[in-house]
Order: structure tokens, then C-alpha cells, then sequence
């Protein structure tokens, strides 16, 4: 990024949807004071689930966001994402409809998709055949939707499709938008990721490969990660969109900058379906290549915001990683998992983190890894263990990988002084 | 089905899927042009009346429906047939 042609690229705009609110300030003060976002399901009934418990999404009505008929005829996850553009774009001060319309696209990204209309209409077909299956399936299930939405009702006519990596699908997919501004392919880019895939058949096959945790009778403390007692991730589900926009573009107009997306690197572990490498060596490679594009050193970076799922394996191969690019400088800085929060977004996983991320620059703070009680030898790293603290940063990195060995690493730097 | 059809009902139906006024909802209201009903839309709607007054509309039959009188007609033909079985 720095490294290339010279255009910059400012975040001039967030949006949330999530299980920890929906708006900034809801979400940074459950971030910073670890208030978590999982309970028991309540979205369908989970008696024959090993795992009863997720980060829902609450008090959203989608018709607060959009029309009704509109509201009906898109999947859910499409509803979290456009209401979540609506509010990045609202606060960036862009409006799309008045500009050209190449000038600004959209990348939703989503691990997976419709899920629950896809679920919904294979019941449908099951029990009263193809001539009920709803028309609006298709649109309703496409992981691409997304986007597209948010291009029609946003009149986003700039480069529009979706990224696709499971739980790093939106971390590239806000990589791959500012390398659209870098290129001179867009001015601006709403870019981010939305998940909604609390049913029954994910949460089962997630339950089957025993990745999600069991802890049902204590939810608030089921995602604990680096803790000796993890036992899995904790589903959650949502929407965070940003407004990427040309650094000078923005300063011009006299946007509020909330932070520069300095390097974006990615990699593949080329190791195994949905274990990481165990020594964590895709996960080093991406940090490094963004570590190379923003044109930094390792001990530039004051805080990682970690992928740290809350896995037994995950977060240990996570933690050695760190320690292989930062050598010494992995003990000074400081790393957390906001996802002991806000649960595992999957596709909306790199977005959220990313916000999380631009917030602690912006603010000063670093939000915690909360239900650290009882540290894991084999992650000896400054979690941020459960109490937020204080913390002038130039520079974090947002690191998300997904099944399949995908990683991507984000570098995120505080703006200028105006 | 009962003796006579109710085309408030249908207006309702109709206005829920479309998302438009009930009143909107005439015998002269083209789906395209005045409903701004798509072909999903059409196909949902056409499923929704099917499931409804317990009728199945021949495939031959989809390309005729233009406008809210022609679907009401169909459903009349349908209600007599029945009613003199």
C-alpha cells in the first residue's frame, strides 16, 4: 500500500449491525467493558444440539432500515448488510447517487450466505414439493447478494462482487477494496462482510466437527480465548460495513479520517480442511506481506487484534505465529480477541475486527480478551486479560483466517494530525 | 371454498406481497407497470393465491396474467367450476 503507487486509503465510515449493538458507541462500550453478546439460541430449538448457545443478533427490525417489500424479499444476511452500509455511508458524508456512478463499489463479503432461506426452502420442497419453493430463493441464498443489494439501493455502480474465504472473507474483502482505490478503480469503497447463519444445519455440522463450544450453561463465559478451559468457538452472526474512500479524496472534502488502511497481506496454509497449520506458518506469511506493504518493521505495531477463535489448536498455532514475526517485540505488544465479546462473525468476522481495531487507534484502548482466567501455557502473550487499558497506537493489525487455510492480515495505522 | 369470493381478500394478499396499498390493488392494475411486480413477484404472489383458494394455475396459463382482473378471472372460472361440481 505504501509500498505501491501512492494513493492512500482512508476509513471514512462504519457500520453495525452485531450482537453487541448497532452503532458505534453501543458496540465500543460492550467492547471495552467485555460485555458479552452470546446467550442461549433463541432463533430455533436446539434440543438435539450438543451447542445451545450463540451471539445473536437482537431488536433488529430490518423495516427500521429499508422498505417492507424489500425487507421480505432479501435473506437476512443481506438485511444486516445494507442497514449496516446505510449507516457507514450516512456517517462518511458520501452520497453515491451524486457522484459518478464508477466511483464508488461495494464488496460484501460472507463465508456462506442465504443458509437460513436456503434451509427454509429444502423443508418446503420436502414437505409440499418444488412448486412452493419460494422465487425468491436464488437472490435469497447467493453469497454475491449482498452486494448487489447494496449497490441498487445505495446507487453504488463502482466494482461489485464478493470475497469468499470462509472466516477471513471479509478481512480480504476490505484488502481487496482498498487495492480497487490504490489501483484508481474506484474513489470510494463500502466494503465489509455480514453473516447470518445461527440454523439449524450450520450449527449442527459445526457441532459435528466439534468446533463450537459446549459451555451452555454459562454462555457469557463460553468464547474464552487463550484460556486453558476453551473448548471451541462461539457462533455469532451480523453485519460491519466500512466506507473505504482515496485518502486525499477525503481530506479534500473534509471527512472525518478514522483511520488508514497502510498494508494488506494473504497467504494460504496449504495444509489441511479446517485445521490451521500447527506451527501457524500461513498465518506468519500474511502478517509479513502486510507488514511489507505498509513498509513498517515488526516492532512498529503496538497491538494485534488476533483472529483467536477460542479453539483448542487455533489460537495456539495463532500465538506462535506472532511470536515468529515479532520475535521479541511479541511480548511488548499487545494482543486481544475481541471475539470473547462479540462471538465469531464468520464472514462478518474480518470486518468487525478490523472496526474494533480502527477503534482502539481511535480511541486510545484496548479492548480486552475477556473470560482469560486461567492463561494457557502455550499462549504466553499480553492478551489484554478482561480489563480494557489505555494505549496510544500508531499502529494494529487485524489478522483473520478461514477454513480452507486462508489467512489475511490488515494494517491499520492512526490518520494524520489535521 | 366458500360461496362467494372476497376481492378485499385478494387485495390483501396482494398488497402484503407487493408491498403497496390494499387499495392500490385493482381489477385494471397492470402487475409490470402499476404494481412494479417483477416476474418473482408474480410467481410468489401466484403461489400465495394457489396455496390460498386451493387452485393451480396451468403453466400455459402464467404468460396471460398481466393485470389483477386477469388473475381475479381465473379464480372465478376456478370458484364456478367448483361450485357446479
Amino acid at each position: 500500500m505504501s509500498t505501491s503507487n501512492g494513493v492512500r486509503v482512508a476509513v471514512t465510515g462504519m457500520g453495525f449491525v452485531t450482537p453487541i449493538g448497532h452503532d458505534t458507541e453501543t458496540v465500543w462500550s460492550n467492547l471495552v467493558e467485555g460485555v458479552s453478546g452470546v446467550g442461549p439460541i433463541t432463533r430455533f430449538d436446539t434440543e438435539q444440539h450438543s451447542t445451545k448457545i450463540a451471539a445473536e443478533v437482537r431488536k433488529f427490525d430490518a423495516v427500521d432500515y429499508m422498505d417492507r417489500k424489500t425487507a421480505r424479499t432479501i435473506g437476512r444476511f443481506c438485511q444486516f448488510a445494507l442497514a449496516a452500509s446505510k449507516m457507514a455511508v450516512e456517517q462518511s458524508g458520501l452520497v453515491p447517487a451524486d457522484m459518478n456512478p464508477d466511483d464508488v463499489g461495494v464488496i460484501v463479503s460472507t463465508a456462506i450466505g442465504g443458509m437460513e432461506e436456503i434451509e427454509r426452502n429444502q423443508t418446503i420442497l420436502l414437505e409440499r414439493g418444488v412448486r412452493r419453493v419460494s422465487p425468491f430463493t436464488v437472490p435469497m441464498m447467493i453469497p454475491d447478494m449482498g452486494s448487489g443489494i447494496v449497490a441498487m439501493h445505495l446507487k453504488a455502480g463502482g466494482p461489485n462482487y464478493s470475497v469468499v474465504s470462509a472466516c477471513a472473507s471479509s478481512a480480504h474483502g476490505i484488502g481487496e477494496a482498498a487495492e480497487i482505490i490504490k489501483r484508481g478503480d474506484a474513489i470510494a469503497m463500502i466494503a465489509g462482510g455480514t453473516e447470518a447463519t445461527i440454523t439449524p444445519l450450520t450449527l449442527g455440522a459445526f457441532c459435528q466437527i466439534k468446533a463450537v463450544s459446549e459451555r451452555n450453561d454459562d454462555p457469557e463465559g463460553a468464547c474464552r480465548p487463550f484460556d486453558l478451559e476453551r473448548d471451541g468457538f462461539v457462533m455469532g452472526e451480523g453485519a460491519v460495513m466500512l466506507v473505504l474512500e482515496d485518502y486525499d479524496h477525503a481530506r479534500k472534502r473534509g471527512a472525518r479520517i478514522l483511520s488508514e488502511i497502510v498494508g494488506y497481506g494473504a497467504s494460504a496454509d496449504m495444509y489441511h480442511y479446517v485445521a490451521p497449520h500447527p506451527e501457524g506458518a500461513g498465518a506468519a506469511r500474511s502478517m509479513r506481506k502486510a507488514l511489507k506493504r505498509a513498509g513498517i518493521e515488526p516492532e512498529q505495531v503496538g497491538y494485534i487484534n488476533a483472529h483467536g477463535t477460542s479453539t483448542k489448536v487455533g489460537d495456539i498455532a495463532e500465538t506462535k505465529a506472532i511470536k515468529e514475526v515479532f520475535g521479541e517485540h511479541a511480548s511488548k505488544l499487545a494482543v486481544s480477541s475481541t471475539k470473547s465479546v462479540h462471538g465469531h462473525l464468520l464472514g462478518g468476522a474480518g470486518a468487525i475486527e478490523a472496526a474494533a481495531t480502527i477503534l482502539a487507534i481511535d480511541r486510545g484502548m484496548l479492548p480486552p480478551t475477556i473470560n482469560l482466567e486461567h492463561p494457557d501455557p502455550e499462549c504466553d502473550l499480553d492478551y489484554v486479560p478482561n480489563k480494557a487499558r489505555k494505549a496510544e497506537l500508531e499502529y494494529a493489525i487485524s489478522n483473520s483466517f478461514g477454513f480452507g487455510g486462508h489467512n489475511a492480515t490488515l494494517v491499520i495505522r492512526r490518520p494524520d494530525p489535521n | 371454498m366458500s360461496d362467494k369470493l372476497d376481492f378485499s381478500e385478494l387485495q390483501r394478499l396482494a398488497a402484503e406481497l407487493l408491498g403497496v396499498d390494499p387499495d392500490d390493488v385493482q381489477r385494471n392494475k397492470s402487475f409490470a407497470k402499476d404494481l412494479a411486480a417483477d416476474s418473482l413477484d408474480l410467481v410468489e404472489l401466484i403461489n400465495a393465491v394457489e396455496d390460498k383458494y386451493d387452485v393451480e394455475l396451468p403453466e400455459e396459463r402464467l404468460d396471460g396474467m398481466k393485470n389483477i382482473g386477469d388473475l381475479w378471472a381465473f379464480l372465478e372460472e376456478e370458484h364456478s367450476r367448483k361450485q357446479e361440481v
